[in-house]
């Protein structure tokens, strides 16, 4: 075991797939010389050279779509973009692009990228950089949507992304970054197609992902204290999403609330809540019940965007709500 | 008019502008130096966490804001980045709103919702503090043909670093300008980085002229250190695109002292490099020049710094004794709120 902050794990991650895979590369904004805008890839270009860490122009749409292309010439692109707010100068090169390219040439193509990106609030950085837009990637079929949460992801996702025939978006909450754990020395390659249970529990089901996962735990361990037995479900692949954890999990324990840093309206959230509707229905005491951000642009001032997004206490007065 | 240098520009108005000679270079000096001692105390504020969130400083660059923004009228507009608390001062927000806004109370401009990144103010026509590099262009862009539309003699000035010149947005916006011949002065502040990456490693052309000149929009290169420079070119600038003269384009050359927020670690340029631009400090550079000519006398300096570092104080002392919203209006405004019976039309 050693001592690592998700940032780091996150570059072991990077560096494992430049080392094994000699199509990789990386690319995007200030990734070399400078380090990357959260120091993710601090180190790499000296150990890989400019070739293989590429400093970027600031031009979303047009290294995107280079990452497009050049996967789908044969190599392993992983390309970073600075914060999911950005991700949207390069949306059409995402979903008219990498996420058709496959179906629209009936299987003659594919685009086995990697996309990297920061999300999410708490940061103070106001609206055009603190948006949780993963849900809308996740409504795109040809895309997979992974949110790691937790170091072992961080290390363990991108391998098989790399490996994924088709594109993949990987959202680092950016108040991951600094967090530190112990990880084990041989972490590596994790599964990307199903949900986790973080937290096992009886009377009531925390569905949730990515920065938002703290919270969840953060409320279950409360909720323990008064006796009420929560159970954590981080969903990790965003999509597709494992369903089957999810409604074997509300169908033991009969309530379920998605906390979803999201906004509310035609969100991951909803979508979470329809399949458990879907599927069990029936094994339902309760509503599901939903704790997402407010929908607001995020503002600046820490009190604002805290009252903004999901909070312990949010979850917890969700949790009561549904009574039992 | 593609490498015209700033000596070029000889408008109706001389170099002292409308307020006279002597004011006027004593107020060029006040203006510049309120935003570096506005900036100076927001960097302290920083390292006490009174000020969060991202902190990019204008330090080095004041002379593009006071010089482009001098030369326009109160029915202008302008539009500009993330790095735009010079730019807000100089179009006259006062210090203790944009203060107030750092510190997030409701009383800043924005209500403390923006920040550091987005200070507006519709009473100067100041539409923002943009944080995405190249977002404000086409917006520019817009303002300016709402004001052709209208039948107004408006000019709208958009500020924007050399790291948006590689964005789509900054080609699609220049071409759309130039193909309708709109009253936009475009002022790209070439501080030679976008955040770590030095121009050279960010464009194939460097010269930055040639791009405007690729749209036949006219530019100007100017020492964007040089207060009295910029603000020559911006006034024939300014006029030209008043006078139906179709969009121009200003090519600032300045440099950033700091680094590029307050994040960073500013690993990727030369100390000596930084130094040397330090010689050419817009400041000490006007204010060199003021005394030489006479215009600044003896303890004119110590009386504009006293009075500039009093407004700072007033404005740090109006911010910490500001308010913050209540928390239940944080959904107000997220659309218009209609007008409520008696409060206008
Ligand atoms: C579309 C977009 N991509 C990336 C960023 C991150 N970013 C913020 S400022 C900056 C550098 C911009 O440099 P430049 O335009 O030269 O302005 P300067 O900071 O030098 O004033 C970058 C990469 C952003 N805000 N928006
Ligand atoms: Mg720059």
């Amino acid at each position: 075991m050693s001592k690592v902050t998700y940032r780091e794990a996150m570059r072991q991650a990077i560096r494992e797939a430049l080392t094994r895979d000699d199509r990789a590369f990386l690319m995007g904004e200030d990734v070399g010389r400078y380090g990357g805008c959260y120091a993710v890839s601090l180190g790499l270009l000296e150990e890989f050279g400019p070739e293989r860490i590429r400093d970027t122009p600031l031009s979303e749409s047009a290294f995107v779509g280079a990452g497009i292309g050049a996967a789908l010439g044969g190599m392993r692109p992983i390309v970073e973009i600075m914060t999911v707010n950005f991700s949207l100068l390069a949306l059409d090169q995402i979903v008219n692009n990498a996420a058709t390219l496959s179906y629209m040439s009936g299987g003659q193509f594919n685009v086995p990228l990697v996309i990297r990106m920061t999300t999410g609030a708490g940061r103070q950085l106001a609206a055009q950089h603190s948006h949780s837009l993963e849900g809308w990637y996740a409504h795109v079929p040809g895309l997979r949507a992974l949110a790691p949460a937790t170091l072992e992801d961080a290390r363990g996702m991108l391998w098989p992304a790399i490996q994924d025939p088709d594109p993949v978006i990987i959202f680092e909450h950016g108040t991951l970054y600094n967090v530190e754990g112990e990880l084990s020395d041989d972490a590596g390659p994790v599964d990307i197609n199903t949900a986790a249970i973080r937290r096992p529990g009886d009377d009531v089901t925390i569905i949730t992902y990515g920065g938002t996962l703290r919270t969840g735990l953060g409320a279950a361990e409360q909720l323990a204290g008064s006796g009420v037995s929560a159970e954590v479900i981080d969903l990790r692949c965003l999509r597709p999403l494992d369903t089957a954890t999810i409604v074997s999990s509300v169908a033991r324990t009969h309530r379920a609330v998605i906390v979803d840093e999201g906004w509310r309206t035609g969100s991951l959230s909803a979508e979470v809540s329809a399949r458990i509707m879907e599927e069990v229905f029936y094994d339902l005491d309760a509503p599901v019940a939903r704790v997402c951000s407010a929908e607001v642009p995020m503002p600046y001032a820490k009190h604002l965007e805290d009252a903004a997004i999901p909070q312990v206490a949010d979850v917890l007065a969700a949790v009561q709500m549904l009574g039992g | 008019m593609t490498g015209a240098t700033a000596a070029g520009g000889g408008g109706a108005e001389p170099a002292g502008g409308p307020t006279g000679e002597k004011d006027h270079g004593i107020h060029l000096l006040q203006q510049m130096l309120r935003i570096r001692r506005f900036e100076e105390r927001c960097a302290e504020l920083y390292s006490h966490s009174l000020i969060r969130g991202f902190l990019h400083l204008d330090i080095g660059e004041e002379a593009c804001a006071v010089g482009v923004i001098d030369t326009l009228s109160p029915d202008d507009a302008v539009v500009a980045t993330y790095r735009e608390h010079g730019h807000a001062l100089a179009r006259g927000i006062s210090m203790r709103a944009a203060m107030a806004e750092l510190e997030g109370k409701v009383e800043g401009c924005s209500r403390g919702r923006g920040g550091s990144m987005h200070l507006f103010d519709a009473a100067t026509r100041f539409y923002g503090g943009n944080a995405i590099v190249g977002g404000g262009l086409p917006i520019a862009v817009g303002l300016a043909l709402a004001d052709h539309l209208q039948g107004r003699r408006a000019v709208t000035a958009c500020f924007f670093g050399d790291g948006a010149v590689a964005e789509g947005e900054f080609h699609e916006s220049m071409n759309l300008a130039a193909l309708w011949h709109l009253p936009v002065l475009f002022c790209c502040e070439n501080n030679l980085y976008a955040m770590g990456t030095a121009l050279d490693r960010s464009e194939s052309e460097t010269d930055l002229s040639l791009k405007a000149a690729g749209y036949r929009v006219p530019s100007w290169e100017v020492d964007g250190m040089d207060v009295l420079a910029v603000e020559d070119s911006a006034r024939s600038a300014v006029e030209t695109v008043r006078a139906g003269g179709g969009p121009h384009f200003l090519e600032l050359r300045t440099y950033r002292f700091r680094a590029h927020s307050m994040y960073d670690p500013d690993r990727y340029r030369d100390k000596a490099e930084i130094e040397q631009w330090k010689q050419r400090d817009p400041i000490p550079l006007l204010t060199e020049r003021l005394t030489a000519t006479g215009v600044l006398a003896e303890g004119d300096l110590e009386r504009i710094e006293g009075e500039v570092g009093a407004e700072v104080d007033d404005a740090v002392a109006f911010a910490e004794a500001g308010t913050y919203e209540a928390t239940e209006d944080l959904e107000r405004f997220v659309t218009s709120e209609p007008v409520r019976a008696g409060e206008g039309s």
